[in-house]
């Protein structure tokens, strides 16, 4: 909790995250673009699918974000309604856009796996169906909390907003596991991963790299939101004058 | 306890209670919705009683190894779906996709007929979770059968 209070104070925040924002962008890149190459070139191909198979080292890091993205704006959201702290609020509104990006990237890219291997562009099945909710409750957040912001508002149904989209995370998890899906259960649990190892390792890399890729992303809408603030704060004071 | 407390620790109680009671309202949906959502029939979720004939629904399961017969016409197939309790018999007429095969999970949608048996229009391949190269997949091949 020490490290939160620290960060609440926004002239720190900015000073630790100027020098972060260009490294998690960077270092995200070159991680993610090694992944793709080792993913590409450096595994064997699927007993099954072939070559196909090689769209998984893209599709589940997007799938991850999607998913972890809007875990993190309503962990977000709920700092802001607790401690009322604007830079949350902030956070919250810098991690939709990101968000939102990854789950339509997570749904082409699951269309254009889902051709060749389901023999289907898109099935209104439980998983496929959850994930399109997800994007289109980012796209909800994104309008409501623009709308709150032009109107003047503090933020505080944005982020009900974002606690009540939680209901879908759990939603998007099981939905393989306890409805019959045509998408394949998880394969990767906390005890294990059923991806033979050999494929597994590029998946790291990309895991890694897209997450630090995000990292950097919201660090960098987050301190041109601090500083659109900062440029009207300052205009306002100039009309008063 | 204090018998007050702040009001920052007030909104951090509700807001948890909030939270979990979100995901919790998720997990029930899922579990109530258990049989709405499905997204295909299991050859076991028909045995008592079968789908009017001229409802479009899907039937899942694994195709039964040995039971794909190509007809003479060139285009159509008969196929045994099984979900490890019970197997529903399968007509289809058209172009299967690639990853169709014996021992490998199908959906294929249509419609029962009053015998029991299933006019199939379209299939879809299912697969599995697992992925693995091609050598390995021969040492594992008993237990690639195993019904999902």
């Amino acid at each position: 909790m020490p490290i939160f209070h620290a960060l609440a104070n926004p002239a720190r925040f900015q000073k630790l995250a100027r020098p972060l924002t260009p490294l998690c962008f960077w270092a995200g890149v070159a991680l993610a673009l090694f992944g793709c190459w080792a993913g590409l070139t450096r595994t064997p191909a699927d007993y099954l699918q072939g070559e196909t198979v090689r769209i998984l080292y893209i599709h589940v890091p997007c799938a991850w974000l999607g998913m972890g993205g809007w875990s993190a704006l309503a962990l977000a959201s709920i700092a802001y309604l607790v401690w009322r702290h604007p830079l949350a609020a902030v956070a919250a509104r810098a991690i939709a856009a990101p968000g939102a990006l990854f789950a339509g990237l997570c749904l082409v890219t699951g269309s254009i796996w889902g051709r060749p291997t389901w023999g289907t562009w898109w099935q209104w099945d439980g998983r496929l169906t959850s994930m399109l909710l997800l994007f289109f409750v980012y796209i909800a957040y994104i309008a409501l909390s623009r709308a709150d912001a032009e109107r003047g508002g503090d933020g505080r149904i944005p982020a009900l907003f974002g606690v009540a989209g939680t209901i879908l995370l759990p939603v998007i998890r099981y939905s393989v596991i306890w409805w019959n899906t045509l998408h394949q259960g998880q394969s990767i649990g906390l005890t294990g991963s059923t991806i033979a190892p050999s494929m597994l390792w590029p998946l790291w890399f990309t895991l890694s790299g897209f997450s630090l890729f995000f990292a950097g992303l919201v660090l960098m809408r987050m301190r041109a939101m601090l500083a659109r603030q900062k440029v009207e704060a300052r205009m306002r004071r100039m009309a008063a004058v | 306890m204090t018998s007050r407390m702040k009001p920052k620790h007030q909104r951090l109680v509700l807001a948890c209670l909030a939270l979990f009671a979100t995901l919790g309202a998720g997990g029930l949906a899922l579990s109530a919705l258990k049989d709405e959502a499905a997204f295909f029939y299991a050859p076991a979720d028909v045995a008592g009683d079968l789908p009017s004939p001229d409802r479009a629904v899907r039937l899942g399961g694994m195709v039964e190894k040995g039971s794909v017969h190509r007809l003479g016409d060139g285009v159509s197939m008969n196929f045994v779906v099984t979900d490890g309790k019970a197997s529903v018999p399968v007509r289809f007429t058209g172009v299967a996709p690639d990853l169709f095969r014996e021992g490998s999970g199908v959906v294929a949608e249509g419609h029962f007929r009053p015998d029991g048996s299933f006019a199939a229009d379209n299939l879809l391949a299912k697969h599995d979770e697992r992925y693995m190269p091609p050598q390995m997949a021969g040492k594992m091949a008993p237990e690639m059968t195993r019904p999902q």
